[in-house]
């Protein structure tokens, strides 16, 4: 299967998983919403130009938004770990040429530690953008803390309950 | 100029990724105040239809839910009748008054018209309903829609065959409602914690108000007056001024609504009009 068609049967999954299945749940102690929809952008491949990652990241938000009926909202969000994606990516990978070698992040391609690194890092930005631009309209600063970071910790436990279930198993390429 | 071409050129990435937030941004503002935004229209439809194949499955399963509120809706329907009632004296002669009265489609006020609800939230803050019926089949935006039960919430956005609707469970829902018992007005709103409680406010502490009471839609609302809204489930004095807070629970179960009525308001135009035309005078 294509990189191409892979990413976009990815894409249809997770607006379907995210909005009919977790957006389905009731917020658990009244305001912890799953969130799990942007592991799509944390898996696209390292290939891709930074340009065509937050414009995919924008798209990807203002899909789920359409949903959701909140234009604006998931893709500001998205658009912004679209964009920190590659700098994190940088500062994690350390060893040569990992982008030639591999297709896309994953915890057999980059090794767990910096994989949870990486997936923790972006979630706490994505959800505390989510709830910021939230919070501008309504509740107060214990409200947004609290939703932050108890929203990382549910999107963080999901991604994992993911990333082993249906694990990846990540090819190493050589130009030889 | 070079260098601020030069500049551009160095920080496209940067640029390009301002541009799409401020884009996102703009879009998120707008909505939130005008419920207008680029495409809804389109991308109503097409989620909407989704949400339908979805909806198939769903609705199976709260088929006996559905029932029950309809067998309900109509029994009190049947208990209206005219021919259940009969004049207490039958020695007296009725009298059928001439005036035509509003079963006459000129003196109709509202129009009922049903519509299959195709996705429903309720666990988010800003709640919508999405409904199979729109522009084609005649609904127009800020129509009212009410359930068997009671009020369910106003159409903010419609395209050719789909229509959302903005429910009470929204944090930006404002109702005017009245006790059923007293008729004193107050706002309806809700906090978007629980969807089991409403707030009513600005009813002043003179009013007796008891647990249990219904509370209907207002005369000055634009749903038609008298349908229930809720049921009063706490009342508490609010220490710094002089009106209650209470607590209601909605009339409508939000949880397994499948079937709505879209209400048109047939003399809104003019009403619209005619208000219109007196506020100018006052400005003048």
């Amino acid at each position: 299967m294509s990189e191409l068609l892979k990413n976009i049967i990815r894409f249809a999954a997770f607006i379907l998983v995210q909005v009919f299945i977790l957006n389905k749940i009731p917020p658990l102690h009244g305001f912890i919403s799953p969130y799990l929809y942007f592991l799509y952008i944390l898996l696209l491949p390292f290939s891709m130009s930074r340009i065509s990652l937050v414009f995919v990241g924008f798209l990807f938000g203002l899909t789920l938004d359409y949903f959701t009926k909140t234009p604006g909202l998931h893709a500001a969000s998205c658009s912004l770990i679209a964009y920190l994606r590659p700098f994190l990516i940088n500062v994690l990978v350390t060893h040569e040429g990992m982008g030639y070698n591999y297709t896309e992040p994953a915890p057999s391609s980059m090794g767990w530690t910096p994989y949870i690194v990486y997936v923790l890092v972006l979630s706490f930005i994505h959800n505390a953008y989510l709830v910021f631009l939230e919070w501008l309209q309504f509740g107060n600063f214990w409200y947004f803390l609290g939703k932050v970071f108890s929203t990382t910790g549910i999107s963080f436990l999901l991604i994992m309950i993911t990333e082993t279930l249906f694990y990846r198993k990540q090819k190493f390429r050589t130009n030889t | 100029m070079r260098n601020i071409f030069l500049f551009i050129r160095r920080y496209f990435n940067f640029v390009f990724f301002v541009i799409i937030q401020i884009v996102a941004l703009s879009m998120l503002f707008k909505y939130n105040r005008f419920h207008e935004a680029a495409f809804m229209g389109v991308a109503g439809e097409f989620t909407g239809r989704i949400s339908e194949k979805y909806n198939k499955v769903e609705y199976y399963f709260q088929l006996k839910k559905t029932n029950e509120a309809l067998v309900n809706e109509n029994a009190h329907l049947r208990n209206l009748l005219k021919q259940d009632f009969l004049p207490s004296d039958s020695t007296q002669k009725i009298v059928i008054d001439s005036i035509r009265i509003d079963s006459l489609e000129r003196f109709r006020r509202y129009l009922y018209m049903p519509a299959k609800v195709v996705n429903n939230s309720v666990t988010s803050q800003t709640n919508y309903i999405t409904i199979s019926r729109g522009l084609k089949q005649g609904v127009q935006k800020d129509m009212t829609v009410v359930s068997s039960e009671g009020i369910v919430g106003t159409v903010i956005n419609v395209s050719n065959n789909m229509a959302t609707v903005m429910s009470l469970l929204n944090r930006q829902s404002r109702v005017s409602s009245s006790l059923k018992k007293t008729g004193e007005t107050g706002t309806v709103e809700w906090d978007g914690n629980d969807p089991q409680v409403l707030t009513l406010r600005n009813i002043p502490k003179s009013a007796r108000v008891n647990i249990g009471d219904t509370v209907v839609s207002g005369i000055n609302s634009s749903y038609p007056p008298g349908q229930a809204v809720g049921y009063v489930t706490a009342v508490e004095a609010e220490k710094s001024s002089n009106f209650y807070s209470l607590s209601l629970k909605p009339a409508t179960n939000f949880f397994n609504i499948q079937f709505v009525y879209v209400v048109k308001n047939l003399q809104k135009e003019e009403q619209d009009a005619l208000e219109k035309a007196t506020h100018k005078q006052d400005l003048q």
